[in-house]
């Protein structure tokens, strides 16, 4: 049996888990999952069309908001009773955390971010290194696997069986609750999408040449619905806020559409924003490293093309 | 203030990586080397809180002979001293590096009230050994932090990941991981270069390991993308990308 660890905030499923729930089907035929904190009970439905047949539900007052060290405790114990094969998670800042809080209290190693996972004695994996500019293949030497899935190696893909829920009482320890919550806030919802969630981004580099230049940006953002990402250059010289910085030390997106205009393409930018499904360069050098990893290019000055994007738009929209 | 921050010796990686001939490493033979990029944002931090309450700020890493460069450029920015565990150049699996790190620590006679690591390494991302060295330490632990206030005893710390943004508060001594965004670097001074040539390192050798997280080999990932299709030059192409647009469903 494989365990899925479900990520949600306050009862708000995070969709990559349903990714990890479909990578663990492909394990093994039983599949159970685990949410952590009572709000959590309301994806029963969801997990069971994707093939998880039992939801257990960790119960604590203090798991109501994200105590990643609290969620390894309640794993441990719903570990040692279950007895899983392997326990998965979505491979996410979340679900890389909270299973290493169950690696380390189970001093037992922990694989992260793999795209393919084979059960044996070691088990074998293929692991993302350098954003997932390189991948590792490695040997894990444990009988438990525990392993997060990488996000966007596998689609999440619908398996109904019947869902039915088990509750148990969490037993913490003092040291699980030191870390307290004071507070929750939504940076992104002031500059109209979230960047994580946009379908359309339009992000800009060194090339968009200062601050003021920005506003082209945000124009054609907010015609296609969108937001706007800049690349670490741009936060480095302080033209855009860290919020919106995509890459590998900012935020990793996905959208339908990415519009890289002004950038070149460093290692560090292109892993934040491969996954996007669509990708279109607008760039003056037709030998920037991006174009490799691009679907469509431009080659002109952004201050020109986009202005007139955002017109042709704008006409077709009537 | 007692600050310790933990740092790694990375390949300056370009935007391709080439392999060594058994596909085990990165060919390094042209490319520099630094540390992870929010490693840097934790020592501007231990250095910032060190002038404001004054203290010492150690580094320690666990790497090859030549991460002594590392520390003595990080010890130019205002770190007190250094500690390099020396390993033989082979990469360490997440358990063994975290154990050495934690014998490291609790050899030291300063108790660290405050113990930083970058929010993960640029190269093997293994996003835990900050995580083993807290629990080892019975140590709470905060990780991802964009925004960081330290009064009387207790660190306020704001996280953001993804679109959620939460404000978290725990007692110290405790174990913080932080992100680029955290301060704005400074680079070294002149006379910081020449001073950090004179400050201490203390050279180690961690016990050896069996890993438990075995690298076997590395492949370079392969694109998604064969390669950009050209629409055309300048506004002239503006029209193509619009069709594009309407094909991906973007625009009606």
């Amino acid at each position: 049996m494989i365990l899925v660890l479900i990520d949600h905030d306050r009862g708000e499923l995070d969709p990559l888990s349903l990714r990890a729930l479909t990578a663990a089907r492909k394990l093994s035929d039983e599949v159970h999952a685990v949410v952590i904190g009572s709000a959590g009970a309301g994806l029963s439905t969801i997990v069971g069309e994707y093939g998880a047949s039992v939801l257990h539900v960790a119960h604590h007052d203090g798991l109501t908001d994200y105590t990643p060290a609290a969620s390894g405790r309640a794993l441990v114990q719903l570990v040692s009773t279950l007895k899983p094969e392997a326990v998965l998670a979505a491979g996410t800042p979340r679900g890389n955390e909270q299973l290493a809080h169950l690696a380390t209290i189970l001093d037992l190693p922990m694989a992260a971010e793999c795209s393919e996972i084979t059960l044996g004695n070691p088990h074998t994996v293929v692991r993302a290194r350098w954003a997932a500019n390189l991948m590792e293949q490695a040997l894990v030497h444990s009988e438990l696997l525990i392993a997060t899935v990488l996000a966007f190696a596998v689609e999440a893909e619908p398996s109904p069986v019947s869902s039915v829920v088990q509750d148990f009482d969490a037993v913490l320890e003092p040291i699980d609750l030191l870390v307290r919550i004071l507070g929750r806030g939504g940076e992104a919802a002031k500059s109209g999408a979230s960047l994580a969630d946009a379908k359309v981004i339009v992000s800009g580099g060194r090339g968009v040449g200062g601050p003021e230049a920005f506003s082209l940006l945000e124009e054609l953002a907010s015609l296609l619905d969108g937001a706007v990402g800049c690349s670490r250059v741009v936060t480095s010289s302080g033209w855009r806020p860290h919020a919106e910085q995509v890459g590998q030390t900012g935020t990793k997106v996905a959208p339908d559409l990415y519009i890289a205009a002004g950038i070149s393409g460093a290692m560090q930018h292109i892993a934040g924003c491969k996954n996007s499904k669509t990708i279109v360069v607008i760039n003056t050098d037709p030998e920037a490293p991006i174009l490799a990893y691009a679907d469509y290019a431009i080659i002109g000055d952004l201050h020109k093309v986009l202005p007139a994007l955002t017109e042709a738009i704008k006409a077709t929209k009537g | 203030m007692d600050v310790l921050v933990c740092l790694k010796r990375v390949p300056l990686a370009g935007s391709t990586f080439l392999l060594t001939p058994d596909s085990r490493d990165i060919n390094t033979e042209f490319l520099g080397f630094g540390i992870s990029p929010h490693e840097e944002n934790a020592v501007e931090a231990g250095v910032q809180l060190v002038e404001q309450m004054g203290g010492t700020l150690t580094l320690l890493t666990l790497g090859p002979t030549e991460a002594e460069e590392q520390l003595r450029s990080q010890l130019a920015i205002g770190a007190t001293r250094g500690i390099l565990l020396e390993t033989d150049g082979e990469d360490w699996d997440p358990q063994a590096t975290a154990a050495a790190l934690v014998d490291a620590i609790n050899a030291e006679e300063t108790k660290f009230d405050l113990i930083l690591f970058g929010a993960e390494s640029a190269d093997s991302a293994g996003y835990q050994i900050h995580i083993r060295v807290a629990h080892a330490l019975s140590r709470p632990i905060v990780t991802n932090v964009k925004t960081m206030k330290i009064e009387n005893g207790i660190a306020q710390c704001e996280r953001a990941v993804g679109s959620v943004r939460e404000l978290y508060e725990t007692t110290l001594p405790a174990v913080i991981t932080v992100r680029d965004g955290l301060n704005i670097p400074r680079y070294p001074s002149v006379p910081g270069r020449i001073q950090a040539r004179k400050k201490p390192i203390d050279h180690k050798k961690p016990e050896s390991h069996v890993p438990k997280l075995e690298k076997v080999s590395l492949s370079v990932a392969p694109s998604n993308s064969t390669g950009a299709q050209i629409l055309g030059n300048g506004v002239e192409a503006v029209p193509a990308l619009v069709d594009v647009l309407r094909t991906i469903g973007v625009l009606a």
